[in-house]
This record gives structure tokens, sequence and C-alpha cells, in this order.
């Protein structure tokens, strides 16, 4: 249907990710508030039967190509840039995530369309569409238009609760047809699992994680004590891993794992929206940052503002009192 | 092996940053910028994969306050070429710094043909777009994105770039040359460089100037209006010094059965 609001329904290692259920909660608003349809949009090669949980959509547009087979950017860009040519709707929502992060970009720039990135909200205003994005590590927000014509807008994890793009309906499916490359210039080759043997930290009750408030390596002996005494272990986030200091095993956050333990607390992180969308859904989270607009007190149930290299071993010395 | 890195100055987010008057844009008179930490990464790549196959590292960045120091610590650092684009006014958003990119690499002399382009993966600023597949669309070259590691093992026609995705896992990828790519991390933390040696560089090199082509596209999006953040919910904030602080957090674990 020519107008409507789709959503490229987002699937690794055979699975619909939830970013794709966040999307679809979102879509369904946004195409309510406009009146026109939702259709979920899915590429990959031997997936069509992942159709059946898109049913938040009026339906599915589903494409099947050998070149699909694996999250490629560039072939999945060049699907959608056909499919976009040929129905014209009105936005197509892109999760942005690790898999999918430049394909909204690179088919808004072939399709010539603007585009929209970080968007945490999409509204329905004036029979137009406003997006809130987060910029500069979520310490400013933009409020941007895109008018009536067609757009793609990037949408941050987070944006809605999967549960609400969760749907019992099967959806009706049009399989469709594109035509891709026949030699890729970007091949898929194989995965790299991570190593065994570190700690998994998704298993852990108690988890302190570590930024760059921590301001060094050798400081991270402090959080290391204070995990010990709580029965935790010690993840990071995302600058700490670059740095060295943490395998990417223990991070927490877009590139690494999402955690849900009884109590993380965090120490020198600010906050950015890749490291909230890891572990937003701890039972109870505790942060200690310098900075009073750290976006990490948004999240956190109780915050300090403190150098967590001061706190942390006062903690552990608290703790160790406390355990006797 | 050519190699180049695209390099941009953002606002540091560690200052507080203020909206001007207008509502729309940042006010950058006391705004202090640094460079895009993902093209920090980018640039240590680059320099890791010159060590390993030899060629040469070309950095290019918008002209920016503070820039020629972090042009001369490229250099410094090991890249060969540090071009600055001059005559820029400040742009916000992946698509107008990727069209200014695109502009300067095909017409100012000696850049391209490069065999890789390394530039990170995102800056917070990228609000209409990336700029690494934007880029990569204008050159007609092939893209990959969050890319930590790339090795040259062949016979220079192709490189092995490994991707991450969630969960730790990460893919390779096999990419045609020449190629653009978006680097989340390099392999090793960016190298650490002695401001002495940055200073000796200042003395024995020069910085190489590209005027900025006229008439670069701005944006299409339309920015009704910046604000911060006002958040839903705020943490309970937690008062006095270090150990008062521990004992507070003490009892809220105990009530919650943490301890």
């Amino acid at each position: 249907m020519s107008g409507s609001i789709w959503v490229l329904a987002e699937h690794w290692r055979g699975q619909l990710s939830e970013s794709t259920y966040e999307l679809l909660a979102l879509g369904r608003e946004i195409a309510d508030g406009l009146g026109v349809e939702l259709q979920a949009v899915l590429l990959g090669h031997g997936a069509a039967d992942l159709a059946k949980g898109l049913g938040k959509a009026n339906s599915v547009l589903s494409v099947d190509h050998s070149s699909l087979c694996e999250p490629v950017p560039e072939a999945c860009a060049a699907a959608l840039v056909q499919l976009i040519k040929e129905r014209r709707p009105r936005s197509v929502l892109v999760p942005l995530t690790n898999i999918s992060m430049g394909v909204g970009t690179l088919v808004s720039t072939a399709v010539k369309v603007p585009a929209a990135n970080f968007c945490r909200d999409v509204r329905v205003v004036d029979g137009g569409l406003q997006a809130t994005c987060v910029l500069y590590g979520g310490k400013i927000e933009a409020t941007v238009t895109m008018g009536a014509e067609c757009s793609i807008l990037g949408i941050w994890p987070g944006a809605r609760a999967a549960e609400n793009g969760r749907s019992d309906v099967v959806p009706p499916v049009e399989p469709v047809t594109v035509s891709l490359p026949e030699a890729p210039r970007v091949r898929f080759k194989r995965y790299i699992e991570p190593e065994a043997g570190d700690v998994d930290i998704t298993q852990q009750d108690t988890l302190v994680a570590v930024g760059r408030g921590m301001q060094g390596q050798a400081n991270l002996a402090l959080a290391e004590e204070l995990a010990e005494v709580l029965g935790g272990a010690v993840c990071g986030s995302r600058p700490v891993i670059d740095q060295g200091w943490l395998p990417l095993s223990r991070q927490v956050g877009k590139s690494g794992v999402s955690v849900k333990p009884k109590l993380y607390l965090a120490a020198g992180i600010s906050g950015a929206p890749e490291h909230v969308e890891g572990m937003k859904n701890a039972a109870l989270i505790i942060a200690v940052n310098t900075d009073p607009r750290a976006p990490i007190f948004n999240v956190a149930h109780y915050g300090i503002l403190a150098d967590a290299l001061e706190v942390l071993p006062a903690l552990t010395e608290a703790v160790r009192g406390k355990k006797g | 092996m050519n190699i180049l890195v695209l390099l941009r100055m953002i606002p540091d987010v560690v200052e507080e940053l203020e909206i001007s008057n207008d509502g729309k844009t940042l006010d950058r008179e006391f705004l202090r910028l640094i460079p895009n930490e993902t093209d920090d990464h980018a640039l240590e790549e680059a320099l890791l994969l010159k060590e390993r196959h030899g060629g040469k590292v070309t950095v290019v960045a918008p002209d920016a306050p503070e820039l020629d120091d972090v042009l001369f610590a490229c250099l410094a650092k090991g890249a060969d070429r540090a071009v600055k684009i001059s005559g820029v006014e400040p742009v916000m958003g992946g698509r107008a710094a990727a069209r200014l990119m695109a502009q300067v690499l095909t017409t100012a002399p000696g850049l391209l043909p490069a065999d890789l382009i390394l530039t990170g993966v995102q800056s917070t600023e990228d609000l209409d777009g990336l700029m690494a597949p934007i880029l990569s669309h204008l050159l007609q070259l092939p893209y990959v994105d969050n890319v930590t590691q790339v090795t040259a093992d062949g016979p220079g026609k192709t490189v092995t770039a490994v991707k991450e995705f969630p969960s730790a896992v990460r893919a390779e990828f096999d990419v045609q040359l020449p190629a653009v790519l978006g680097i989340q991390a390099a392999e090793k933390p960016p190298r650490y460089v002695p401001v002495a040696k940055v200073r000796a560089v200042m003395k024995s090199q020069h910085l190489e100037s590209a005027a900025a082509p006229a008439g670069v596209e701005a944006g299409q999006l339309e920015i009704l209006q910046m604000a911060k953040p006002e958040p839903a919910e705020h943490a309970e904030m937690l008062a006095g010094d270090p150990a008062q602080v521990a004992g507070k957090i003490c009892e809220i674990l105990a009530a919650r059965g943490v301890l």
C-alpha cells in the first residue's frame, strides 16, 4: 500500500531481534496516527517463517535472496531501495543496532530522502512526523520535522517496550523479488564466537560496572575488590573495552551483552544510550558519577555525585563491615 | 597500501553544552572540540595496517579550533600527511560532512585513489545520517560498519574486515578495495604520543591545506528545537562523604536482600 509506514524486520541467527518488536510498537502508533497501514519488510534467505512473528503489522513484504543470508548492510540497503522506489512508503523505521546500523543512511542517500538518526521517539503532529533525536551522548535532544514526504528514521533501541510489538496474529505475507548483484563487493565469511572461559556477566546477580571515570586500568582493582566482597563480577562500558582494560566479553551495551542483575553499580559511567540499552532492566541501579547531568542518573534508582575512586573503596570497607 | 583517515572535531560531551538563543543550534562560543573518538580509532587501525603492510596514511579533517595540534599529533603517531580543509563553517551532521569530504577527496590533488578510507563508525552529532555510508555512496565504494579489525592478506584486491555483532560475536567480511570502513574500535587502544614528540614534529613537518569547495549542501532536516533532556525519572541522590554514602548504600542493599 502506498504511503504506509514500514518497519525493517531485523533478524539475526534465526530470530527476530528485540528492536524489531520495539519498532513494530512504535510503527503501529505512527501508522494509526496517520491512518495508514503498517508493513514489515523481511529481508533474508530461508527466513520467511519469521514473518509469523510480525503480526503487529498489517502485512509483511518478504524478500528471499541468497545475498541476504547474512546481514550485509549494502545488500539489505540495495533491496530496500528497490522496494521503496517501487512502492513509496511514507516512512521507513530502521533499527540503529550493530546489525542494521548503516542501512538507513545508505537507503536515504540512494533514494535521496531525508533521514533522522538516533530517534528515541516519533510522533504524528498535524499530519507530519516529528522525531526526537538523542545527540551528544544523551546530553542534547533535537526535535526534527520530516514533513509529508518519504523519510528514513533510524530508531534507538528502547524507543518502545518490545512486548507492545508482539502479536499472536499471523499477518498476510507478500513475497517480493529484488535484483541484487551476482558478485557482491562485500561478502560474509564467518562468525567469530566469543572466547569461552571468562565470567558470563549475564549470569551474575551483582555487577560492578566501570567506565571512563575510573581514569585508568590500574584503578579497576578497586572495582574488582568491591565485586569480590559483593560476590559479583566486574563489567564495563564501551570506552573501557576499547582501551583494553577489560575483554569484550565484559562489555555491557549495544555491541556487548544485555544484563539484568539484582544490583548494577555503575562507577564512572556517563550513561550513553548505547550502554543504557544493555543495563536498564537491572533490578537495582546505583550510579556514581562526578557529572550531575550524566544521563546515567536518569535510569539509576540511586545516584551519588562523587568520584568513583573515593566511593568504591569506602563501599568495599562498609560491605566488609556489614558482613562481619 | 594507501589509506585515508577522515577525522572530525566534535563537541566534548564531558563539558557543559549550551544551546544558542535560536533554540536550534549549539552555542559554539565556549564549545570545546575534541577529535571524534572513533575517528581516533580509525587512525590507529590505519597505522597498524601501515606497520604490517607498508604504505602511506593521510589524515584529512575539516578545519576547527585546536585542529592543528590534533593533526600534528597524528603525524607524530606515524601518519605521513595531514590535510586541513580550510574555509569551512562548522557543520553538524554526517550528510554535510560526507558531501564536504567527498568533494575534497575528488578535487584536492594527491588524495585519491586510495585503497582504504577509514573513519569513525559514527559521531554523536550525525543527526541526519552517518558520514561513512553516505561517503561510500557518493564515491560508489563498498562499505562495512562497526569494524574492529582490518587485515590485508591477499594480493591487495581485498581486505578482511571484522565487524561487531551483538553478544560479543564478531564476523569476518571479505571487502573489495577500494572501500570505506566505519571503524568502531581499533585492534589496540589508540597509541600515546609524548608532547615532546608532537613539538618536534611541529618543527620538522607541516600541515597541508585543501580549500573547501563552494556550495556544499547542508542537510535536509529541519530542526525545530534543541533542548537538554528533562528526564521523566531521576535517581534519588545520596549525599555525604564517601563513608556516609557507603553506609547508606549498604542499608539499601540489605533492605533489597542483596547483602
